[in-house]
């Protein structure tokens, strides 16, 4: 629709009032049309590295927010050209849906031609023909995540920005205005920064996801690198299930011994814990098992089911299993865990603190 | 504050009460009714009866003119000016209220700043102070004695004086008036949700449209019932005009006079009943336009 532009956030830091840092110097580049989530724990800066994006915040002195070529750092929100979609709506109550909609048009004073045949792009776009007479509050709350969505983008703005939009959603329109959203934003091709705690939402709607940390990023990559490649037991701790499984020695051979059994994972030399994903892990045979252990706990999912495994170590091992087949508490249970899917993040070290962090 | 707040919970608790009522049985109506019987009683006895009396008194002959008290009010000038006077002037005094203590309201809410505290306390302390303080406070500024005159005195020769005016009385009831809108603004101000102001903003509206379209929407129905309240508190108020001076021609004044210079009980009669209904419509013209306001932002 508009020439979209890249953002630029060039060591931006914010320390409140108090000597509280949100975010310590923070580099990041968001691509010409790319949408990029911010996806971290509470209280982890995401929220803030919106609105320095946004200009309802100032990076701390030193600090420099670029769209484009352009320094707009010093520029106010209203001068931004920014679209916004908030948690609460923020839908102006006094007004009608279609007024809500035109408000941005209004300020800009297009004329009234223009006003309506946007209002009815935008309408038709989120698919709300037909409601713009409705008084906010008579719509559900999908319906009015919408109307906020329609006035976003009918100012064409450059950027694009959410502010955990689905949060206040139930789960299953959750799914499907997440759906929408990303087609939409597909369509539109409008730069977009989208700020979620939620990974489903962050790996459907990212090209590339920003996990971050007590005010920082732990990494940055697409979603596969995120979850596939974990930089850090946070990262993988964060994104889905992970095991973590304690390396007691390593053989001669090579093999990694762990409570329970052996790995083989000769890339992985060294470590003192090694990572895997629940459902990346086999059920088969005893006497072909990697390692062996006894159920603990199945968790029917559905789909499938969650096999808790004690194989004596310090937390049983989570597992994804095929939802029909049954296997008792106090099964004996033998898991094979193929060296590729086998992971080390590189600093083992913060794992207690990422745990804490998830739980916290 | 009050006013706004109790239309909606009143409207869902009476229809809830409603629907109850219909499904269940008699003997629970009964109950109720018996519940109720006590504050019937006390409505009855303390409410109701003096009141009627009082509307029907008012329907008797007024003492000098002969016909009842309530037509003489429409017909003869000296009631009709002191109708007018009174109305105007505690209309005038709500709008300036509102107007100044409004702006004064949302100031205090959004800035923070060294001595806030102090200053909110000292602004709304005049709350404490009954009808008479008031009205000895405008003296000391606007009488005789008070401080304009002495400075007028000493600059010009002559001395200033407006406490004994209408001027006194609308300082007065400014004085009284503008505490009460400023504690419900800033009440009203810390409600408002900032990220309607902040959407706004994005969608590219300056300060002025965002005070024009968000912020003054947001706090109108505050603005109105606090408005409403002025007015009635303006409309009723005897102190203040009783001390300024037996002279001003308002209605609280003339019930007084009617009734304890003249005798002339149907004339304050109708004085009073008068003066309760301009003031009870007031009230819930108010209630019901900041009730519908209130729906909508909720």
């Amino acid at each position: 629709m508009s020439s979209s532009v890249s953002i630029t956030l060039n060591q931006c830091s914010r320390t409140f009032a108090g000597g509280n840092t949100a975010l310590q110097p923070l580099d990041l580049e968001v691509n010409a049309g790319e949408t990029l989530v911010l996806l971290g724990p509470s209280g982890c800066g995401k929220t803030t590295t919106l609105r320095i994006i946004s200009g309802l915040e100032s990076p701390d002195n030193g600090g420099q927010v670029l769209f484009g070529e352009r320094d707009v750092t010093a520029l106010p929100i209203e001068k931004r050209d920014v679209g916004m979609v908030f948690q609460n709506y923020a839908l102006f109550p006094n007004m009608s849906v279609a007024d809500n909609i035109a408000y941005g048009l209004k300020i800009q004073r297009l004329p009234r031609g223009e006003i309506t045949h946007r209002l009815d792009e935008v309408m038709r776009m989120v698919d709300l023909q037909g409601f713009g007479d409705r008084r906010i509050d008579a719509l559900s709350g999908g319906q009015k995540q919408r109307v906020a969505l329609a006035r976003a983008i009918a100012v064409r703005p450059k950027v694009l920005l959410f502010d955990e939009p689905l949060a206040a959603l139930d789960a299953k329109l959750r799914d499907r205005l997440r759906i929408e959203i990303g087609l939409l934003l597909r369509e539109l091709g409008t730069t977009a920064v989208y700020v979620t705690h939620d990974q489903d939402e962050a790996m459907a709607l990212g090209d590339r996801i920003a996990v971050m940390q007590a005010g920082r990023i732990a990494q940055l990559g697409t979603p596969q690198e995120i979850y596939h490649q974990p930089a850090n037991a946070f990262v993988a701790d964060f994104i889905g299930a992970v095991n973590c499984l304690e390396v007691i020695s390593t053989r001669a051979d090579g093999g990694l011994v762990v409570h329970g059994g052996e790995l083989n994972a000769a890339h992985l030399q060294g470590a003192s814990t090694v990572y895997c994903r629940p459902e990346d892990i086999l059920v088969v045979p005893l006497d072909q098992a990697d390692v062996s252990g006894k159920v603990v706990q199945s968790i029917f999912l559905g789909q499938t089911q969650r096999l808790l495994v004690d194989t004596g170590g310090a937390t049983p091992l989570q597992i994804e299993a095929p939802s029909r087949q049954r296997w008792p508490e106090g099964t004996a249970i033998g898991l094979k865990l193929p060296s590729n899917v086998l992971f080390h993040p590189d600093t083992p070290a913060t794992t207690i603190n990422a745990k804490e962090m998830a739980n916290g | 504050m009050k006013a706004v707040s109790k239309q909606p919970y009143g409207a869902a608790s009476s229809l809830t009460h409603r629907v109850a009522l219909a499904s269940q049985p008699r003997r629970q109506n009964l109950i109720a009714l018996c519940a109720l019987l006590p504050a019937l009683v006390v409505f009855c006895a303390f409410w109701l009866l003096p009141f009627s009396r009082l509307i029907v008194m008012g329907a008797e002959a007024d003492r000098s003119s002969g016909i009842s008290a309530y037509l003489t009010i429409l017909t003869h000038r000296q009631y009709l000016i002191s109708l007018v006077t009174t109305v105007g002037i505690s209309l005038v005094v709500s709008i300036t209220a509102v107007a100044i203590a409004g702006i004064a309201g949302f100031f205090l809410a959004r800035q923070r700043f060294f001595g806030k505290a102090v200053l909110v306390a000292i602004l709304t302390f005049p709350l404490a102070f009954p009808g008479v303080v008031v009205g000895f406070l405008v003296i000391m500024l606007g009488g005789r004695q008070g401080a304009l005159a002495q400075a007028s005195l000493w600059l010009f020769g002559e001395r200033w004086m407006f406490a004994y005016s209408l001027a006194g009385l609308f300082i007065g009831y400014l004085y009284f008036s503008i505490p009460r809108v400023i504690t419900t603004v800033m009440a009203a101000c810390d409600n408002l949700d900032q990220s309607l102001e902040e959407a706004a903003r994005s969608l590219g509206a300056n300060t002025w449209q965002v005070t024009k379209d968000v912020i003054i929407p947001g706090i109108a129905p505050a603005l109105l019932s606090t408005g409403a309240i002025c007015f009635a508190t303006s409309m009723g108020a005897f102190g203040t005009a009783f001390t300024l001076g037996t002279r001003l021609s308002i209605l609280p004044l003339n019930i007084y006079g009617e009734f304890t210079n003249y005798a002339n009980f149907a004339m304050a009669a109708a004085l009073s009943v008068v003066l309760g209904v301009i003031t009870w419509i007031a009230l819930s013209i108010a209630r019901r336009l900041a009730g519908g306001n209130l729906g909508a932002s909720a």
